[in-house]
């Protein structure tokens, strides 16, 4: 199988890819530059050099949101025309899953995050468990400090990676002192590689028509809406 | 469908709030023009929200590419090159097209081509009656308010814009002082229709020899007006306002582009963006254009408003001059007409 994976939800750039099951390369960086100009020329490289056309290509994995509305979006989009013209499937990942297995290994949990601005973050909670990373407590928004009582009083070790990890050190450290260990910083990225092999072994998308970001979060003016016309039915797909 | 000398491209148009993809063969013949509009989303906020716009762009795409090439009767794999709005417009909004149409590219191995926004809304009129030079275009819609001088194909010479509002943004602010729903500009247009323009309201001539455009002072003047006579407890019917706001807008819309017309020697006129399906301005602008013996064009309505089909007349012409975009092609809400 041969799978091209596209990761744009955060500032960190990757694009991975699998040549006949194995993996073939990785390209990443983690500089805070434009998606939109850099993209189609990091998988146009990584594909020539891997000696591959876009025709040999069996899936198309991309990583879903959450993350920045725009990022997320310039991944999707690519993903699923991509998929969509060379008539393969689309399968998404969760960013924040696919972060979660930096913490491979880490006897605990592992609560990867993204900085979602306003003292909140999209998170969720993993572990390790019969070589497999598996999910705790499903993705979401929520104010940090809401989530870091919760997770104190769990009692548990807890694996913090994200690559907004430096920002949020200070506030974590201080409600859960001991109980909270940071991956280096080459842990904290979202890898391309992982997330073709992730996207490789997932069931994908069938219909590459209705493949739509995970956003979590709805449209601000969607939720101000709503706050202002409650009970009132909305067509947009939100939470 | 296709004879080995056609030329089929494939447009794609997502500035704004329509999400459109369209098959032209040999750059004035429409096999399909897809629009999916999101007016209905955007209505209860009063405007168009551009992140909610933009979600709805990655939903619809690659459906409307489907309708599209179905409508056509042709197949990805026949089209030539893919035409791409890359600007001006809302840069989320503008990112989903772009990106779709390099990923198309790639995945397809096709040429690319960027097309600036005002430059589709000027070949609608090649896709009604084949263009010839030099002429002049009256840009106006929601966003735009220009003059422009063409003096051949993809030669684009902007000799007036406005320095504050649009025409349809007017349009719109002055509808929602009067309590009309959105997008105002159509009931404003009725509205003057049925009533008289009894008020009186300034035009904005600017500099004598200036083709620039401001209608942010009559705006302002519009409102000031209905405040003042609410506090005297007078009441001034809308059809009134409406009719004396437009009479105010055409005179200066039409009077204007008569003069370039006559300034730089052209014997062609187009008139294109959305507000181009104003009643008022097609028929002042035809009159004047017929007392002058001018040839006026004006696409019809589907072709005014945004679409993809005009996107790919525009880029079937810099097709053929040889214009490319590559892998680096982005979004760009500022771009400039040149
Ligand atoms: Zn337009």
């Amino acid at each position: 199988m041969n799978v091209l994976a596209i990761d744009t939800t955060t500032y960190v750039l990757g694009v991975g890819l699998i040549k006949e099951n194995k993996l073939a390369g990785e390209m990443m960086t983690h500089l805070k530059k434009n998606h939109s100009l850099r993209l189609m020329p990091a998988i146009r490289t990584l594909m020539e050099e891997a000696e591959m056309k876009a025709e040999e290509l069996d899936r198309i994995v991309v990583a879903q949101g959450p993350g920045s509305y725009t990022g997320v979006r310039i991944g999707v989009t690519t993903a699923k025309t991509m998929a969509w013209a060379l008539g393969i499937p689309v399968a998404g990942v969760s960013s924040l899953e696919l972060m979660a297995q930096n913490g491979r290994y880490f006897n605990g949990v592992v609560s990867p995050f993204i900085d979602a601005r306003r003292g909140q973050v999209y998170t969720g909670l993993y572990r390790y468990e019969d070589g497999q990373m598996k999910q705790l407590e499903k993705d979401r928004i929520i104010m940090h400090e809401d989530w870091l009582k919760k997770l104190k009083d769990s009692g548990e070790n807890v694996l913090f990676t994200s690559p907004d990890a430096e920002k949020h050190k200070e506030q974590i450290t201080e409600l859960l002192g001991k109980q909270a260990v940071f991956a280096r910083l080459t842990e904290n990225i979202l890898r391309p590689g992982e997330l073709a092999m992730l996207g490789m072994e997932k069931e994908a998308d069938g219909a590459v028509h209705d493949f739509t970001p995970n956003y979590i979060r709805m449209a601000e003016a969607e939720s101000n809406w709503l706050a202002a016309n409650k009970g009132q039915q909305t067509k947009s797909k939100g939470e | 469908m296709k004879d080995e000398q056609d030329m089929l491209i494939l447009g794609i148009e997502t500035s704004c709030d329509e999400t459109s993809a369209a098959v032209v063969k040999n750059g004035r013949d429409i096999l399909s023009n897809v629009v999916s509009s999101q007016i209905e989303s955007h209505k209860r906020f009063g405007g168009v929200v551009p992140e909610i716009a933009s979600r709805h762009h990655v939903e619809q795409i690659t459906y409307i590419f489907e309708e599209a090439l179905k409508e056509a009767g042709t197949e990805l794999k026949d089209i030539d090159a893919i035409a791409v709005t890359e600007g001006p417009g809302l840069v989320g909004a503008l990112l989903v097209g772009v990106n779709s149409a390099k990923a198309l590219a790639y995945a397809m191995d096709k040429p690319l081509v960027g097309v600036h926004h005002i430059a589709g809304h000027i070949y609608a009129n090649h896709i009604v009656e084949e263009l010839t030079f030099p002429l002049i275009t009256l840009v106006v819609s929601g966003g735009h308010t220009e003059l422009i001088y063409m003096k051949e194909h993809g030669s684009f010479e902007v000799i007036g814009e406005t320095r504050d509002d649009a025409v349809g943004e007017a349009y719109d602010k002055v509808a929602r002082t009067l309590g009309l729903p959105y997008p105002g500009g159509p009931h404003i247009d009725r509205l003057a229709h049925e009533g008289e323009a009894s008020v009186k309201l300034p035009r904005a001539w600017l500099e004598p020899d200036s083709f620039d455009f401001s209608f942010s002072g009559l705006k302002s003047s519009v409102i000031n007006t209905l405040h003042n006579a609410k506090q005297r407890g007078e009441e001034i019917p809308p059809e009134n306002i409406a009719a004396s706001f437009q009479e105010s807008v055409i005179e200066v819309l039409v009077g204007k582009t008569m003069r370039a017309v006559e300034e730089k020697n052209v014997d062609r006129l187009l008139l294109a963006g959305g507000v181009a399906a104003n009643k008022g301005l097609r028929e002042a602008l035809t009159s004047a254009c017929s007392e002058k013996g001018i040839s006026l064009t004006i696409p019809p309505m589907p072709l005014c408003t945004d679409n993809a089909a005009m996107i790919a007349a525009a880029g079937t012409i810099f097709y053929q001059q040889g214009r490319r975009a590559d892998d680096r092609l982005n979004g760009q809400p500022g771009l400039v007409l040149k």
